[in-house]
C-alpha cells in the first residue's frame, strides 16, 4: 500500500492519454483516467470516469472517487486539450471559449483539486501540457497557441504557489505528433511547421513519456516551473 | 442542517495539523473566540490558506457537500469571516444551508 503510486490522467480515451495510460499501467501505476465517453481500456488497476475537465463539480467528483478508490494521487498528467486552425478574422467567440475552457479552465481545475490533495501528502508532480505553436507563433492557430500560452503562465505561478508543499508543476511542450489533434492539418503545413523544428520530425508518444518520466522521477524535486518543448524548439 | 457547535468541531480538527506547523507561542486555541486572521491572528496568509484547504476538505467528508469559502462574497465582507474561529464557523454554517 506504501509504495503504491496513483497518476491522474486527463483525456485517456485515445491519443497520448490512452499512450500514458497504458505506459503507466504496465509500469506498476494505478491510473486513474477521464474523458467525456467511455473508454474501452480494461486493466485492475485502472479507474475511468466519465467528465467533461472543464466541469467543475464533476471534476471534484472524479478527485472523490478516486481518493476514495486509490487512497492518494501522486502525479497528475493535464493531458485533455483540444485544437481549432484558423485564420483569427474567421474564428468566432464560440471557438475561443470553447478552447479556453477546456485547455485553461479544464486544467486550472485539476491543478487546483490536485493542489489540495497532494498538499496534504506533502507531495506531488502536476505535469501540464503545453505546445511548440506558441514559441513558434504559429498562424492560424490563435486560439490554441494563446490558450497554451496561458497553461505556460499558470504553470509557472503555480510552481512557486507550491513549492512549500513539495509539489512540483512543469509543463511538457509537444511537437505535432500522429493524432486526432493534427488529422485536419494541411500535409504542407505540417511539413512547413516541422522545418522550424531543431530535430525535424513527428514527435512520438514515447517523447512524451520520457519528459514524463524524467519530471516524476524522485530526483527531479528541484525541478519546478519549466516548459521543456520537443523538437529542439525554443 | 449544520450548526455551528459541528462546525467548531471541524475547525478544531483541522487546526490540529495546522498547529503542528506552527512555534509554541502561536498554537491556536480550540477556543471559538481564537484569533484566527488580521492584525491580532495567529495565521499568516499561506496559515490561512492551508486552515481553508483543510476546512472544505472535512466538510466534504462529513457533509457530502462541496463548499467554497474563500469565494469572492468572503473577500468582500465588511466583517472578514476569517477573523476568529466563531466567524468562521458562523460563515462556514451560512453556506453549508444556502448551497445547494
Amino acid at each position: 500500500m506504501d509504495n503504491k503510486k496513483v497518476m491522474m490522467i486527463t483525456g485517456t480515451r485515445k491519443g497520448i492519454g490512452y499512450y500514458l495510460s497504458e505506459y503507466y499501467l504496465d509500469r506498476g501505476w494505478f491510473v486513474a483516467g477521464c474523458s467525456r465517453e467511455m473508454s474501452d481500456l480494461k486493466h485492475p488497476n485502472y479507474f475511468h470516469f466519465e467528465c467533461d475537465v472543464a466541469n467543475e463539480a464533476k471534476v471534484k467528483q472524479f478527485f472523490k472517487e478516486t481518493k476514495k478508490r486509490f487512497g492518494r494521487i501522486d502525479a497528475l498528467v493535464n493531458n485533455a486539450g483540444i485544437a481549432s486552425m484558423n485564420h483569427i478574422l474567421l474564428t468566432p467567440l464560440s471557438t475561443m471559449e470553447r478552447i479556453f475552457k477546456t485547455n485553461v479552465f479544464g486544467s486550472f481545475i485539476f491543478c487546483r483539486e490536485a493542489g489540495k490533495v497532494m498538499q496534504k501528502q506533502k507531495f506531488g508532480r502536476i505535469i501540464n501540457f503545453a505546445t511548440v505553436a506558441t514559441p513558434l507563433k504559429l498562424e492560424g492557430e490563435a486560439a490554441y497557441a494563446s490558450s497554451k500560452a496561458a497553461i505556460e503562465s499558470l504553470t509557472q505561478i503555480m510552481a512557486r504557489e507550491f513549492a512549500e508543499f513539495g509539489i512540483t508543476v512543469n509543463a511538457i511542450g509537444p511537437t505535432p505528433i500522429e493524432t486526432d489533434l493534427i488529422k485536419s492539418v494541411p500535409k504542407e503545413k505540417m511539413a512547413a511547421l516541422i522545418n522550424r523544428q531543431s530535430i525535424k520530425r513527428l514527435g512520438e508518444f514515447r517523447d512524451v513519456s520520457n519528459v514524463i518520466d524524467f519530471l516524476i522521477q524522485p530526483e527531479s524535486d528541484f525541478i519546478t516551473g519549466q516548459t521543456i518543448f520537443l523538437g529542439g524548439v525554443q | 442542517m449544520a450548526n455551528k457547535e459541528e462546525l467548531y468541531e471541524i475547525i478544531y480538527e483541522a487546526l490540529e495539523d495546522i498547529n503542528s506547523t506552527l512555534p509554541k507561542n502561536k498554537q491556536i486555541k480550540n477556543d471559538p473566540s481564537e484569533i484566527l486572521f488580521g492584525s491580532e491572528g495567529k495565521l499568516d496568509s499561506l496559515g490561512l490558506v492551508n486552515l481553508i484547504v483543510q476546512l472544505e476538505n472535512l466538510i466534504d467528508d462529513k457533509y457530502d457537500k462541496s463548499i467554497t469559502i474563500a469565494d469572492e462574497k468572503a473577500m468582500s465582507e465588511h466583517r472578514s469571516p476569517f477573523r476568529s474561529i466563531d466567524s468562521l464557523a458562523e460563515y462556514a454554517v451560512t453556506l453549508l444551508n444556502t448551497e445547494d
